[in-house]
């Protein structure tokens, strides 16, 4: 990875504080190529219009280009176009789930299993539903490097078992978990599976058929696309037994007072005007990355992580938090006892982006004994200078708060 | 006798304009916590603490003669040396002084540029607490 990388990405050539940015908080939102800005730049200059219902110009075009980007979403997860639903982000197609197959097929005495590690996005909706199910949340325990144990899956899996939902990548660790062995566990028992996939997608290939998931959501912003919109991958079938999530234009084929008729999929679950521009961003950044080749992203992040890992520890008194053996480019540290909020201001002051707080993970902070964490996540476009630089600047930080 | 709100806030000033780099104003900030009095363990807990930080921030106020005292602690380095610097502005002063004071040292000493558009830090809940401190004792 090189120059003419970081060239396609404008935001990262500026200064911060005085000092050339370091943009380390990937794991939270990532930057967007020029690709990415230029058609959403594109799409307002040359064919803004509302989809799928105009006879006009505009509207024909911008309909071929939305639709060419759920295509594009379809084929670089190996799905096809009726399986794939724009949403606003990895929360909402969690919600959409838990909501509208879950007030389906959860009953009393059901149960669900999620991971100590998850995301908040990932907890509150299944509490929401077992509350109002009567149905019990079961929660894989992680060991202290940040694996979940699967043998205490194993052992929580049971004919109650009706949906897990895990994260293939622990947002706050980093720790990627071994999803395939997972979806074929909770499928012995009849469950369905779903994937939080927020951290994955930018960093792995993804094949829906390979790992055979029933459902998968994920964020565009944090695979270099704009914000706002996202993706609920769903099983055909699954799609077709759930009822509609919300109501509105667009999900109908016909309404009167007497009844109305619900769109075929995907339109079923997209009430109202969608994300039209967020969609179109989606296809432009998966066609980047694609175009990049995402096995070298993931060589090149490898490598990102092993150099980062050995020159973090380089600073006196550095740990760091989830030390899987299999892990994406997160490195979530504390240093002594500094507090990580301290040691984020003063980066912050370098010039240095990072996370610092529990990164929504409060359970995964509880079962750890800490209240947060700072966490330096690292895209393509990141380079091993920017970890020198980084870790200069740590040794600064430390030495003040020590 | 006791400086005044402003009087305090100027010398504050003045000691912040000693230095150009931002990173020796943390490294000042820091030190003026560490300075604080240790903030006695029965009032380290939830019922004293700031919400809206992203570190722990305990406030104990008392009343003596007509004044307002603060005691503070925080388990952050650089929240503790704000919150110093706020109880050393504002502990010992009126209740009356205390809540109408504008608190203008913080602009002064370009600390809400760097430090209050992150909500994590805080600073305007430490200041609402200990505006809500004094109106209790006014």
């Amino acid at each position: 990875m090189n120059a003419s990388i970081r060239a396609q990405f404008p935001i990262l050539h500026q200064n911060v504080n005085g000092k050339p940015l370091i943009y380390f908080d990937n794991a939270a939102t990532s930057q967007k190529p020029l690709a990415v800005i230029n058609a959403i730049k594109d799409y307002y200059e040359h064919y803004n219009s509302n989809i799928h219902r105009g006879a006009h110009h505009l509207a024909q075009l911008a309909t071929e280009k939305y639709e060419n980007a759920r295509t594009t979403v379809a084929q670089h997860i190996n799905a096809n176009e009726r399986e794939i639903n724009f949403v606003r982000g990895t929360t909402e197609a969690v919600n959409l789930v838990a909501t509208s197959y879950g007030r389906k097929f959860i009953k009393v005495g059901d149960e669900i299993i999620v991971s100590e590690m998850e995301h908040h996005s990932n907890i509150v909706p299944w509490q929401m539903l077992c509350e109002e199910k009567g149905a019990t949340l079961r929660v894989i325990p992680i060991n202290d490097s940040g694996e979940i144990i699967f043998e205490e899956y194993l052992k929580l899996l049971s004919e109650k078992t009706k949906i897990v939902s895990i994260a293939y990548i622990s947002n706050a660790l980093g720790s990627i978990h071994p999803v395939k062995e997972i979806i074929t566990e909770a499928h012995k028992v009849g469950a369905v599976v779903f994937i939080d996939g927020a951290q994955a997608l930018p960093h792995k290939k993804f094949d829906v058929k390979d790992l055979d998931c029933d459902f998968l959501g994920f964020s565009g912003h944090k695979v270099f696309a704009g914000t706002g919109i996202g993706i609920l991958y769903g099983k055909e079938s699954l799609l077709e037994a759930m009822n509609p999530y919300m109501g509105g234009g667009e999900m109908i084929k016909s309404v009167s007072f007497a009844g109305t008729t619900y769109n075929d999929l995907p339109y079923k679950f997209e009430a109202g005007t969608p994300h039209i521009e967020g969609g179109i961003s989606l296809g432009a950044a998966i066609n980047y990355i694609s175009e990049i080749g995402l096995d070298k992203i993931a060589a090149y992040e490898e490598e990102l992580l092993a150099y980062g890992t050995e020159k973090f520890l380089e600073v006196e008194g550095l740990r760091i938090v989830g030390t899987a053996k299999n892990k994406a480019s997160v490195i979530s540290f504390l240093v002594n006892d500094i507090h990580p909020y301290d040691l984020g201001v003063l980066l912050n002051e370098q010039g240095i982006a990072i996370r610092t707080g529990h990164h929504c993970c409060q359970p995964l902070m509880e079962r750890l004994k800490i209240e947060g964490t700072c966490r330096a996540s690292f895209a393509f476009y990141n380079t091993k200078e920017e970890i020198d630089v980084t870790v200069n600047a740590l040794k600064r930080a430390v030495k003040i708060l020590s | 006798m006791q400086k005044s709100i402003t009087e305090i806030e100027n010398e504050i000033a003045e000691e912040f304009d000693l230095f150009d780099d931002q990173m020796d104003k943390y490294e000042y900030i820091i030190d003026i916590g560490k300075k604080l009095p240790a903030l006695d363990s029965k009032y380290q807990t939830d019922d004293f603490l700031v919400k809206g930080c992203q570190s722990k921030v305990w406030l104990h106020a008392y009343e003596k003669d007509g004044r307002i005292f603060f005691e503070a602690d925080s388990n952050s380095a650089i929240t503790k040396g704000i919150v110093a610097l706020l109880v050393r502005v504002l502990s010992g002063q009126k209740a009356n002084e205390i809540i109408s004071s504008p608190l203008g040292f913080i602009d002064k000493i370009n600390l809400r540029a760097h430090l209050s558009s992150q909500r994590s830090n805080g600073l305007s809940s430490m200041i609402v607490k200990m505006k809500a401190y004094a109106t209790a004792f006014a």
